[in-house]
């Protein structure tokens, strides 16, 4: 193929293998000038390979890039963003000790003299540009005590402080809630004028419609198609993705209000966020958390397994008054607890899939006297990755070589092969592509109907909708409401969210 | 009644690359210490590849052996133990005691030393776990007072034990189980604590953990693995190790030295790195730590054979160190790029 001086950025038969895998295969990709080119395929499809080829994070070994016509061969990150690739990574890649100014000029540092750096300036320029991107963001806070979604905020400030003529955004939604995904879209609209490009990957569909012009399907490392987004249907667009048509249209499966209750909290109160929190927990429920980012759910999930201290109120278990003092005493007592950030609080990225799967139930499960029984642990191993259908080349392979999607799967196969009665899920399907979402939905399903009881915490509300048996909605670290299944609506979820907030500002 | 009742997935390749890397890296280790060993052997023909001396080299990797191992446990656990090496003169100091100055009988004797060993380590756990400090200020801390307590508790002089009541102490390193075979039985001692020490890491929970907690502390935590708990479990394992140290090393000497002992630490933490353990956790071999203390006493002991002074053998050491993982960081480097 030859190069197009019209076309912004080129990319034709690219490809890669890693030991074991082959992640790209004649990979082709074009994107035009003042488009947003949505890129989707399943979890360990290849695109952040893809991304991470174009931006010299990894060597390529056949295939050419060009942009704007001209070859495009960058061998670092340093010099991605020199050409004017700007990239917004999956994982987050943030350096948790230092504030968000410090973190947004990494590198970079406004100097005085060559040598000496200038704070006052470094935080003035921090402002400015979190005015310009309309981002409510203290350029002096610690990374560290950001939330993931805030944490994403400084990682999107970061990408658009460069001066970039391509942005890509690998899932940069997946850590937001609808409200942050409509400003992070305008920003989008804002950066994009007739010489500048987006390729924005994500796993949420409606997302395509949103803010997509075209769209790339990719399919175990090959490319599938690209249509005009104007002109194609979701539908359309999974069933390349996938190879097949996969419905999303079930709904929550019975209602279990009458059932025996099995975990009450009551008046939960923690020194950081959470104010007086309630809530039963039904057997066989599948009980949603709704609310915005910062609404107190995932403090509430690990006040409750005792990861963080809690200063007044009572849980009791099956009727029984119970302390928790940490989260191996939670585990015992049969309450897992899934982090909504997996790289942090999930995953031994060093550590094979095996260990990953099997940490949790190796002590109860997978033990002969103090010797392990490996056989046994890889077996479940082996079976929870069939089960989830985690794309790896064997139960081996460490995790950090995994796709994003697939390390989700993987802490997902955690909990289930540890058997808990309470499941608290945080964010469970982020990253995770349609299909699989359907099918962990299904097992989620399955579980309940087995007696399981399930908390799961979601940005999503669509997902809550389609799982929930009854929903809590949380803002500013207190209860809202409880809705049931019935009048559980996007808009009923969504003013309770925002409840206390206006309340805050009509005093 | 389990989802994963399901029938059992097609075998994959049983060993990975990976496995396969730390096979190669152990070869090359070892390959490493056949080089040492033979331009030792050249440099000083006469004196150096004798049967006595090797013996000495030996005996002097059973001490850095025993203390390597725990060291080992405590690093993969992204820790440090830096009281090893006065806890090893205190322990020894302590097994004199027991023997010599209570007349408690030399079996009992042994088990009251590593007990005591294990607790050194329960208290560093404790200090890093409960009381929340750094690994390194923790066992900063015990070092300095292992040091003291030995010369407090010896009263500053050497206890020496008697050669008819404490007969099969001494036995212990330098009898022979096979006579005839040439073997001392401090090196059968080695063996078994390599043993012990490989089963403990490769095959039970300890390992398993411990790997877990140098990989990633808060998420094993969050997984339901009570981490405080099992990091002062291995402290106090890697205690018992500084101990056998401790009696290995009076048993060689027929007496407990409590001067001695600093220095040690360094000695244990360099032949873990040698070894292909990542000071920085979640990865670890018990195999490469012994191969590690074998070089580190060969290179101790061909120094002073060829008779370079003193003052420099630490500065050869030191380059070795710096030789080796340095090496091994490029290794690992160029398999993260590939
Ligand atoms: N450094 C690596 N070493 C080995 N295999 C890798 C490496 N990086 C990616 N892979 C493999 O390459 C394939 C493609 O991975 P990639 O991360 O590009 O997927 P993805 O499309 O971004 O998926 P997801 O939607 O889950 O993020 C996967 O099978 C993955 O396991
Ligand atoms: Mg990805």
């Amino acid at each position: 193929m030859r190069p197009h001086s019209s076309l912004l950025l080129q990319v034709d038969d690219v490809h890669k293998s890693f030991p074991g895998v082959s992640a790209l295969s004649g990979m082709r990709l074009d994107l035009r000038h003042g488009e947003v080119l949505g890129l989707v395929g399943e979890n360990g499809a290849g695109k952040s390979t893809l991304m991470k080829l174009l931006t010299g994070i990894y060597a390529r070994q056949s295939g050419q890039f060009w942009l704007n016509g001209e070859p495009l061969d960058v061998r670092t990150p340093r010099e991605a963003e020199e050409r004017g690739l700007s990239i917004i990574h999956q994982e987050l890649n943030l350096v948790s000790h230092l504030t968000v100014a410090e973190n947004i000029w990494l590198g970079r540092e406004p100097l005085a003299g060559g040598l000496f750096t200038r704070p006052g300036e470094q935080i003035r320029r921090t402002r400015e540009l979190l005015d310009r991107l309309e981002m409510d963001l203290d350029p002096r806070a610690l990374v560290a005590h950001l939330s993931v979604a805030k944490q994403q905020m400084v990682e999107i400030a970061k990408a658009l402080s460069f001066d970039a003529k391509v942005l890509i955004m690998d899932e940069p939604t997946s850590a937001l809630n609808e409200a942050e995904v409509a400003q992070l879209h305008t920003l989008i609209r804002r950066f994009v004028t007739p010489s500048t490009g987006v390729v924005y990957i994500t796993h949420r569909m409606p997302e395509l419609t949103a803010i997509t012009d075209r769209i790339t399907v990719i399919r175990d490392g090959k490319y599938i198609a690209t249509t005009d987004t104007a002109s194609t249907t979701l539908d359309a667009v999974i069933s390349h993705m996938v190879g097949r048509a996969v419905d999303t249209s079930a709904t929550p499966v019975g209602v279990r209000d009458d059932r025996e209750v099995i975990l009450s909290v009551r008046g939960l109160r923690t020194r950081t966020m959470v104010d007086d929190v309630s809530f039963d927990l039904h057997k066989g429920e599948v009980l949603g958390f709704a609310g915005l980012m910062g609404a107190g759910r995932t403090e509430t999930a690990r006040a409750i397994i005792g990861a963080d201290p809690i200063t007044s109120g009572r849980i009791s278990l099956r009727g029984k008054p119970v302390t928790i003092r940490n989260p191996a005493q939670a585990a015992r007592l049969g309450i897992g607890y899934l982090s909504e950030d997996r790289k942090k609080y999930g995953l031994m990225l060093n550590l094979d899939v095996t260990h990953n799967v099997g940490i949790s139930s190796v002590a109860h499960r997978f033990c002969a006297g103090v010797f392990e029984r490996k056989g046994a642990l890889r077996r479940a191993a082996e079976q929870t990755v069939d089960l989830l259908k985690i794309k790896t080349p064997s139960v081996n392979q460490r995790v950090k070589y995994l796709s994003g999607g697939n390390q989700q799967k993987t802490i997902i196969g955690r909990w289930l092969v540890k058997d808990c009665d309470i499941l608290i899920f945080d964010e469970p399907t982020r990253g995770i592509d349609v299909g699989a979402k359907e099918e962990i939905y299904h097992l989620l399903n399955t579980l309940a109907s087995q007696g399981k009881s399930i908390i799961m915490i979601s940005s999503e509300l669509p997902e809550i909708l389609r799982m929930a048996h009854r929903v809590v909605v949380m803002s500013d670290g207190r209860v809202t409401g409880t809705l049931s299944a019935e009048d559980a609506t996007q808009e009923s979820m969504m003013a309770l969210a925002t409840n206390h907030q206006q309340d805050k500002k009509e005093q | 009644m389990s989802l994963l009742d399901a029938p059992p997935a097609a075998l994959a390749p049983a060993r990975t690359l990976d496995s396969w890397k730390q096979r190669l890296q152990q070869l090359l280790a070892f390959a490493g210490l056949l080089v040492i060993f033979l331009a030792f052997s050249i440099a000083a023909p006469t004196t150096f590849a004798t049967y006595s001396n090797v013996m000495n080299i030996l005996f002097s990797a059973v001490v850095i052996g025993c203390l390597a191992m725990g060291a080992t446990l405590v690093i993969v656990s992204a820790g440090i133990d830096l009281s090893c090496g006065t806890g090893m003169a205190l322990s020894a100091v302590m097994a004199a005691t027991f023997m010599v100055t209570w007349g408690i009988p030399v079996w009992l004797g042994i088990l009251l030393t590593l007990a005591f060993g294990a607790f050194i380590g329960f208290v560093n756990g404790t200090a890093v776990t409960i009381l929340g400090l750094p690994p390194f200020i923790a066992t900063l801390a015990m070092m300095m007072i292992c040091q003291g307590l030995a010369l407090v508790v010896s009263g500053v002089h050497p206890i020496y034990f008697d050669p008819v009541a404490q007969k099969s102490y001494l036995w212990l390193s330098t009898g022979n189980l096979f006579p005839g075979s040439g073997f001392p039985n401090a090196i059968l001692v080695l063996l078994i604590a390599v043993t012990v020490a490989y089963l403990v890491f490769n095959k039970t929970l300890l390992g398993r953990y411990d790997v877990s907690i140098g990989s990633n502390m808060e998420a094993t935590a969050l997984s339901g693995i009570n981490v405080k708990k099992w990091l002062i479990v291995i402290y106090s394992t890697a205690g018992v190790f500084t101990a056998l140290g401790g009696v290995m090393i009076s048993a060689r000497l027929g007496s407990a030295q409590p001067a001695t002992g600093a220095g040690y630490e360094m000695q244990a933490i360099a032949a873990t790195v040698i070894g292909g353990t990542s000071l920085s956790g979640g990865k670890g071999s018990i195999i490469g730590t012994l191969i590690g203390a074998l070089i580190i006493s060969v290179i101790n002991n061909g120094l002073q054979i060829i008779m370079l002074p003193q003052q420099w053998q630490n500065v050869v050491l030191g380059t070795v160190i710096v030789i080796v993982v340095f090496i091994d960081q490029l290794r690992n480097k160029q398999a993260k790029t590939r």
